[in-house]
C-alpha cells in the first residue's frame, strides 16, 4: 500500500511516498527541484504563497520518482499542525483535493509526531520505549515514547529553540542562514574550550531547556570582541563558533542523560534539523559507548522537515482507523498531548 | 497629541517579566505592543510577562516565535506574539499573512516592530529595551495615541 505524505508547516514544501508503512519510494523537498521549476529564478524561502507555487510540482516529482501515478495511491497523509495557518492550509487543501478526486482516505498528522517517528524511515530503528529529543529551529523538546501514538512530553524550551540560537549567533557573526550549517563549518577550525559560555540547566531535575541566556551572552561577547579589535586579541571567529556550539551540545547531551536517569530508558532517538549537527552526533555516539546507551539519529534528509515522515506517521494512524474528513481544519497550536492515543495491540 | 513615556530599569529577567506583566494586565482586545531592542535585550522575556498579565495560564510556556513567526495563546483575550526576525522585507511579511493579526480579536505583541513601520498601527505602545549590562535593562514605554496614553497612565499610577 502506498501513502503520500505532504508537509507545508513551515518554510519547506515537501512530499514523500512510502510503501507498506516504511519503505521510502520518494522524498522531495522543494529546494531540490527549484531549478526545474517553471518559475525559475530566486524563490523566497518563506511565505505561504510559495507553498502554493511549489505544492503541485513537488507532489508531481514525488510521484515521478516513485514511478507511480495518483491512482496508485491508497491514502494521503498531511500535516495539520502545528505551524503557520496560511502555510498549513495549502498542504491540507491540496490533500483534500487529492482525497476527494481519487476517492482515497486522508489522514491528518501532527508535525512533531512525524519528527519523533522519522527514525523508522531508516533500516535500523529502535524498539519501544525510547527517549526522543526533537531539536530544530522551532523546537527543543524531550519525549518519553512508549509506542506509536504514545508520547509524554518530559521537557521543552522555555524561550529559544536550540536551532534558533544557532541561526541568531550565525547572523551576528555574519555567517549566513541556515545558521546550524554555517556555525558547524566555522567551528571546525576553532577551539571549543576557548571561551566558557554559560550552560543553562535550570534546576537540577528540570528537563526543560533555555537558550536565550546563551544567545545574549554570545551577542555581548561578540560586541566586546569587535570593540577590542580583532587584531588586539587572539580569539578567532572560529573559536567563538566552536565554543558556542560546545555549550549547546553540552546542554542537549546533559538533558538527554538526565532523561535517561529519570526514566531508566537507555534508547535515545534524536530528530529535527539540529540532529544533523556533527558535533552533537559525535558526542552522543561517544556517550553511547561510554554509558551503554543505544542512540539512533536519522540521516540528514529525514532530520529536516520532509514528507516521508508524515506518510509514516499517517500510516500508523491509518492502521488505527483515524481518518480526517473533508471538514478537517488546520491547528496552529497542536501540542503532542492533544494527539489521540493509539492503543497498544 | 504629545507623547508620554516613562522609563524603568530592571536588574534581572524576572524583573523584566514583572514589568511586562503589569502592562499586560492593563491591555484590552485591539491593543498592540511594539517591542523594540537588539538581540538579547529581553523582547521575548517582556512578552512572557505580557502573556501572564493577559491571563495566559501560568503552565503555558510562552517561548520565542522567531521560527514559527507567530505564537497564539488564550488569555482574557487571544494573545498573538509575532516575530518578523527572519523576514527580509514587507512582501515577505505580507505573504506570511502576519498583517492579518492586527484585524483579529485579541492583543498583539510584535518583536522587531520598528522594522515594519508600514504595518505597525499608530495606536501601539512602544516598548524599547536597551542592554545596560549583563542582566540590566533600561526599558522605556512610549505612547502617542489616546488609547495607548490611557494605558500608560493606568500602569504609571498603579
Amino acid at each position: 500500500m502506498n501513502i503520500l505524505g505532504i508537509d507545508t508547516s513551515c518554510d519547506d514544501t515537501s512530499a514523500g511516498i512510502i510503501a507498506d508503512g516504511r519503505l521510502v519510494l520518494s522524498n522531495v523537498v522543494h529546494s531540490q527541484i527549484r531549478i526545474h521549476s517553471p518559475y525559475g529564478g530566486v524563490v523566497p524561502e518563506l511565505a505561504s504563497r510559495e507553498h502554493l507555487r511549489n505544492i503541485m510540482p513537488v507532489v508531481r516529482e514525488a510521484l515521478l520518482r516513485a514511478h507511480l501515478e495518483f491512482p496508485d495511491l491508497d491514502a494521503v497523509s498531511v500535516t495539520v499542525g502545528p505551524g503557520l495557518v496560511g502555510s498549513l492550509l495549502v498542504g491540507l487543501y491540496y490533500a483534500k483535493a487529492i482525497a476527494y478526486t481519487h476517492g482515497i482516505p486522508m489522514i491528518g498528522v501532527n508535525h512533531l509526531e512525524g519528527h519523533i517517528l522519522s527514525i523508522f524511515l531508516e533500516e535500523t530503528s529502535p524498539s519501544f520505549p525510547f527517549i526522543a529529543l526533537t531539536v530544530s529551529g522551532g523546537h527543543t523538546s524531550l519525549y518519553h515514547v512508549t509506542g506509536y501514538g504514545q508520547y509524554t512530553q518530559l521537557g521543552q524550551t522555555l524561550d529559544d529553540a536550540a536551532g534558533e540560537a544557532f541561526d541568531k549567533v550565525s547572523k551576528i557573526l555574519g555567517l549566513g542562514y541556515p545558521g546550524g550549517v554555517a556555525i558547524e563549518r566555522q567551528a571546525l577550525s576553532g577551539c571549543k574550550d576557548r571561551i566558557n559560555f554559560p550552560r543553562v540547566y535550570l534546576s537540577n531535575d528540570s528537563l526543560n531547556f533555555s537558550f536565550s541566556g546563551l544567545k545574549t551572552a554570545v551577542a555581548l561577547y561578540i560586541k566586546k570582541w569587535r570593540e577590542d579589535g580583532i587584531e588586539n586579541n587572539n580569539i578567532t571567529q572560529a573559536d567563538i563558533a566552536a565554543s558556542f556550539q560546545e555549550s549547546v551540545v553540552d546542554v542537549l547531551v546533559r538533558k538527554v542523560m538526565m532523561a535517561r536517569d529519570k526514566t531508566g530508558i537507555s534508547t535515545i532517538v534524536i530528530a529535527g534539523g539540529v540532529a544533523c549537527n556533527r558535533a552533537l552526533r559525535e558526542r552522543l555516539f561517544r556517550e553511547a559507548e561510554a554509558h551503554d546507551l543505544r542512540v539512533y539519529i536519522p540521516s540528514p534528509q529525514y532530520c529536516t522537515d520532509n514528507g516521508a515522515m508524515i506518510a509514516l506517521a499517517g500510516y500508523q494512524r491509518y492502521l488505527a482507523g483515524e481518518f480526517a474528513d473533508l471538514a478537517t481544519d488546520v491547528r496552529s497550536k497542536y501540542p503532542i498531548k492533544d494527539l489521540p492515543l493509539i492503543e497498544a495491540c | 497629541m504629545n507623547d508620554i513615556s516613562f522609563t524603568s530599569y530592571t536588574a534581572s529577567a524576572d524583573e523584566t517579566i514583572s514589568l511586562g506583566r503589569k502592562l499586560g494586565a492593563a491591555l484590552k482586545t485591539g491593543d498592540v505592543v511594539a517591542l523594540v531592542g537588539e538581540l538579547g535585550s529581553g523582547k521575548t522575556c517582556f512578552a512572557k510577562g505580557l502573556g501572564l498579565g493577559l491571563g495566559v495560564a501560568s503552565d503555558t510556556v510562552i517561548n520565542s516565535p522567531s521560527f514559527s513567526l507567530v505564537n497564539e495563546y488564550e488569555g482574557r483575550y487571544p494573545f498573538y506574539h509575532i516575530d518578523g526576525y527572519r523576514l527580509e522585507n514587507l512582501l515577505e511579511f505580507l505573504s506570511a499573512g502576519l498583517d492579518h493579526y492586527f484585524n483579529m480579536e485579541g492583543v498583539v505583541a510584535m518583536e522587531w516592530a520598528d522594522r515594519w513601520p508600514e504595518i505597525l498601527p499608530d495606536y501601539n505602545i512602544r516598548v524599547e529595551l536597551m542592554i545596560e549590562g549583563e542582566v540590566n535593562r533600561k526599558i522605556t514605554l512610549t505612547a502617542n495615541h489616546p488609547r495607548a496614553i490611557e494605558i500608560l497612565e493606568e500602569i504609571k499610577n498603579a
